[in-house]
C-alpha cells in the first residue's frame, strides 16, 4: 500500500494533483479543479513542458448535423489549436512554465488586471470543458440528484433551460455561458456565515465574457455553451437562439454533467471539512499536521521513517 | 402619460437616414425609432474583399437585428420611463448601449465602404491626408497600425480611426463588443472596421490578419475626408 510518505515529504504540504477526483486521493486540494487530467508531457518528476492540444471525445464528424465538420474542423484545429501553441509560447522561460492550467488561469487573471497569458490558458481550459459537455447522443433530459438540484433552485427543468437560454442569447459579444454549482466561501478572514444551510451550496447559470470563465470566481463549473461566433456562424449565420436551442436539445451530455456534480460536491464538502479541522486547531491550539506526521512515522515502513 | 401616434413606428422620412419622428397633432412628441439604412451599393459591390454573402448578411441580418432590438428597447424604455420605474430603466441600459451602439456603429461602417470603381481604397488627399503623414508618418504606418489593434483585439469590437475634436489630434483607438467611439472621449469616427467575427469570418475564417489586409481594398476615403473637413474647416 502507498503510504503518503513515500509521495515525498517535502510535497506533503503542496499536493500534487493527481489522476482522478479528490476522492481518490487522501490530501489532494480541494482548491484544484479536477475536472481536466493533466495534459503535459510528463517526464518521472515535475520537468516543465508544452500543453497539448487534447482532441474532442468524439470525432470531428460526430455531431453532425448539428455542429458541422467544418466548423469542428476551424474550432478544434484553428481556434483551440492557437490558444494551445500561444500560450506555450507565452509561458517559455516564465514561472508559469511549470504550473498546471488552472494555476496559470488564476495567477495571469490576477484579481482582474488580467495579463496576456490569461486568454490563452482560459480558452484552453474553456474549449476542453466546452467538448466534453457535448454528446452525439446528447440532450433529452437530466436525472437523479442533477435533476432534483435543479428542480430545487429553478423550480423545473424546464425554467432552468428558458434561463439558460436566455443568457446564451443576452451575453452581449463574444463569451460563455455556465451551469455551476456554487459553493465558495467568504474569502475574509472573520467573516462567518451566521445561517449556514445547504441552500447556501446552490446551482447558477452565469454569463462570462470573452475567456473568463466561473473558475476565477471560484464557482464549479458543470456545463457551458460557447457563444463566440465562430462556435456557430458557420452552420447557424447569424441564427444564435436555433444554435442555442440545437445545443440543449440534442448535444448536452447530462450524464458528463451530473458527474461534474458529484465531484463539485464532494469537493464542497472537502473543504467543510477542512475547515472544520482548521477551526478546531485554531480552538485546541494542535496542530494536526504534526499529528499526521507523526503517524506517517509510526505507520511508515519506507526508509524515511524516523520510528526505529 | 405620453400619447403615442399610429405613426412612430413607420419611417416618414428619408431611408437613407434611417431615422424617423413624427409630432402629434396636439404638439406631444412620439418615440423616435430607427430603421435599417440602404446600402449605397449592391452586396456584390465590393467583392472580392468582401463577400456578397457576407454583406447581405450582416446587412440585413445583423444591423437589422441591432435596429430592432433598439427600437424595442427605447419603447420599454420610454414605458418605463413614464412610470417612473427607476429598476426597469436601469436595466435596460445594457441593451441600449448594445444594440443602440450597434445601429450607430454599422451605419458608419456601410459609409465608409465603398467599391473599387467608386474610390474605394483610393489613398486619401487634402488635409486629412495631410493629418495622417503628420500624425502618423505615412498612410502605411496608419493602416499597419489599426491592423495590428485590430487583429489583438480580444473576443469582439472595432478598431477606429477618430478624430479628437477637443484636441484636433487623429487617434487610433479600439471599442469593444458594440461600444460606440464616443465612449473613449470626444472623438469623431473618421474610419471604422468591424472585427466582430460575423464581419469576416464565412469568407476568411479563423484568419482575421487577411480581413483586415484586404479591406483597406475598399475603404472609402473620401467619406472620411468629408467628415474631417467638415470639423477641421
Amino acid at each position: 500500500m502507498e503510504t503518503v510518505a513515500t509521495a515525498s515529504l517535502p510535497c506533503a504540504l503542496f499536493p500534487r494533483r493527481g489522476k482522478g477526483s479528490p476522492a481518490a486521493g487522501g490530501l489532494a486540494s480541494t482548491r484544484r479543479f479536477p475536472y481536466n487530467e493533466s495534459k503535459r508531457k510528463c517526464g518521472a518528476g515535475k520537468i516543465a513542458a508544452k500543453f497539448e492540444l487534447k482532441p474532442p471525445p468524439y470525432s470531428l464528424d460526430a455531431l453532425e448535423p448539428h455542429i458541422s465538420q467544418e466548423t469542428m474542423s476551424y474550432h478544434w484545429g484553428k481556434h483551440h489549436r492557437g490558444y494551445v501553441e500561444g500560450l506555450n509560447n507565452q509561458i517559455v522561460g516564465t514561472e508559469l512554465e511549470s504550473m498546471d492550467l488552472e494555476d496559470i488561469i488564476s495567477r495571469t487573471y490576477n484579481k482582474g488586471n488580467i495579463l496576456p497569458p490569461f486568454n490563452n490558458a482560459a480558452q484552453i481550459w474553456n474549449h476542453d470543458f466546452f467538448w466534453e459537455s457535448m454528446n452525439p447522443k446528447g440532450g433529452g433530459k437530466p436525472s437523479g440528484s442533477l435533476l432534483e438540484l435543479i428542480e430545487r433552485d429553478f423550480g423545473t427543468f424546464e425554467k432552468f433551460t428558458q434561463r439558460f437560454i436566455t443568457a446564451a442569447s443576452t451575453q452581449f459579444g463574444s463569451g460563455w455561458v455556465w451551469l455551476a454549482y456554487k459553493a465558495n466561501r467568504l474569502d475574509v478572514e472573520n467573516a462567518v456565515n451566521p445561517c449556514p444551510s445547504e441552500e447556501d451550496k446552490k446551482l447558477v447559470v452565469v454569463k462570462s465574457p470573452n475567456a473568463v470563465n466561473p473558475l476565477i470566481w471560484d464557482y464549479s463549473p458543470l456545463l457551458t455553451i460557447d457563444v463566440w461566433e465562430h462556435a456557430y456562424c458557420l452552420d447557424f449565420q447569424s441564427r444564435r437562439n436555433d444554435y442555442i436551442s440545437t445545443f440543449m436539445e440534442k448535444l448536452v451530455s447530462w450524464e458528463v454533467v451530473s458527474n461534474r456534480l458529484e465531484m463539485a460536491k464532494a469537493r464542497a464538502a472537502e473543504r467543510e471539512r477542512e475547515e472544520e479541522r482548521r477551526k478546531q486547531e485554531e480552538e485546541h491550539g494542535s496542530t494536526p499536521g504534526d499529528n499526521e506526521a507523526t503517524e506517517m512515522y509510526l505507520d511508515s515502513e519506507s526508509d524515511e521513517s524516523e520510528a526505529e | 402619460m405620453a400619447l403615442r401616434t399610429v405613426f412612430s413606428r413607420r419611417t416618414l422620412a428619408s431611408l437613407r437616414s434611417g431615422l424617423s419622428s413624427s409630432v402629434t397633432p396636439t404638439g406631444t412628441r412620439s418615440l423616435v425609432t430607427f430603421s435599417l439604412p440602404d446600402l449605397p451599393y449592391d452586396y456584390g459591390a465590393l467583392e472580392p474583399a468582401i463577400s456578397g454573402e457576407i454583406m447581405q448578411l450582416h446587412h440585413q441580418k445583423h444591423h437589422q437585428t441591432y435596429v430592432t432590438n433598439y427600437n424595442k428597447a427605447l419603447e420599454q424604455l420610454e414605458e418605463a420611463s413614464n412610470k417612473g420605474d427607476a429598476p426597469a430603466v436601469v436595466k435596460l441600459q445594457s441593451a441600449i448601449k448594445f444594440n443602440g451602439g450597434g445601429h450607430i456603429n454599422h451605419s458608419i461602417f456601410w459609409q465608409n465602404l465603398a467599391p473599387v470603381h467608386e474610390g474605394g481604397g483610393e489613398p486619401p488627399k487634402g488635409s486629412l491626408g495631410w493629418a495622417i503623414d503628420e500624425h502618423f508618418g505615412s498612410l502605411e504606418a496608419l493602416v499597419s497600425k489599426m491592423n495590428a489593434e485590430g487583429a489583438a483585439l480580444q473576443g469582439s469590437g472595432w478598431v477606429w480611426l477618430g478624430l479628437d475634436k477637443e484636441l484636433k489630434k487623429l487617434v487610433v483607438d479600439t471599442t469593444p463588443n458594440q461600444d460606440p467611439l464616443v465612449t473613449k472621449g470626444p472623438l469623431i469616427p473618421l474610419i471604422g472596421i468591424d472585427v466582430w467575427e460575423h464581419a469576416y469570418y464565412l469568407q476568411y475564417k479563423n484568419v482575421r490578419p487577411d480581413y483586415l489586409k484586404n479591406i483597406w481594398k475598399v475603404i472609402s476615403w473620401k467619406n472620411a475626408s468629408k467628415v474631417y473637413e467638415k470639423e477641421c474647416p
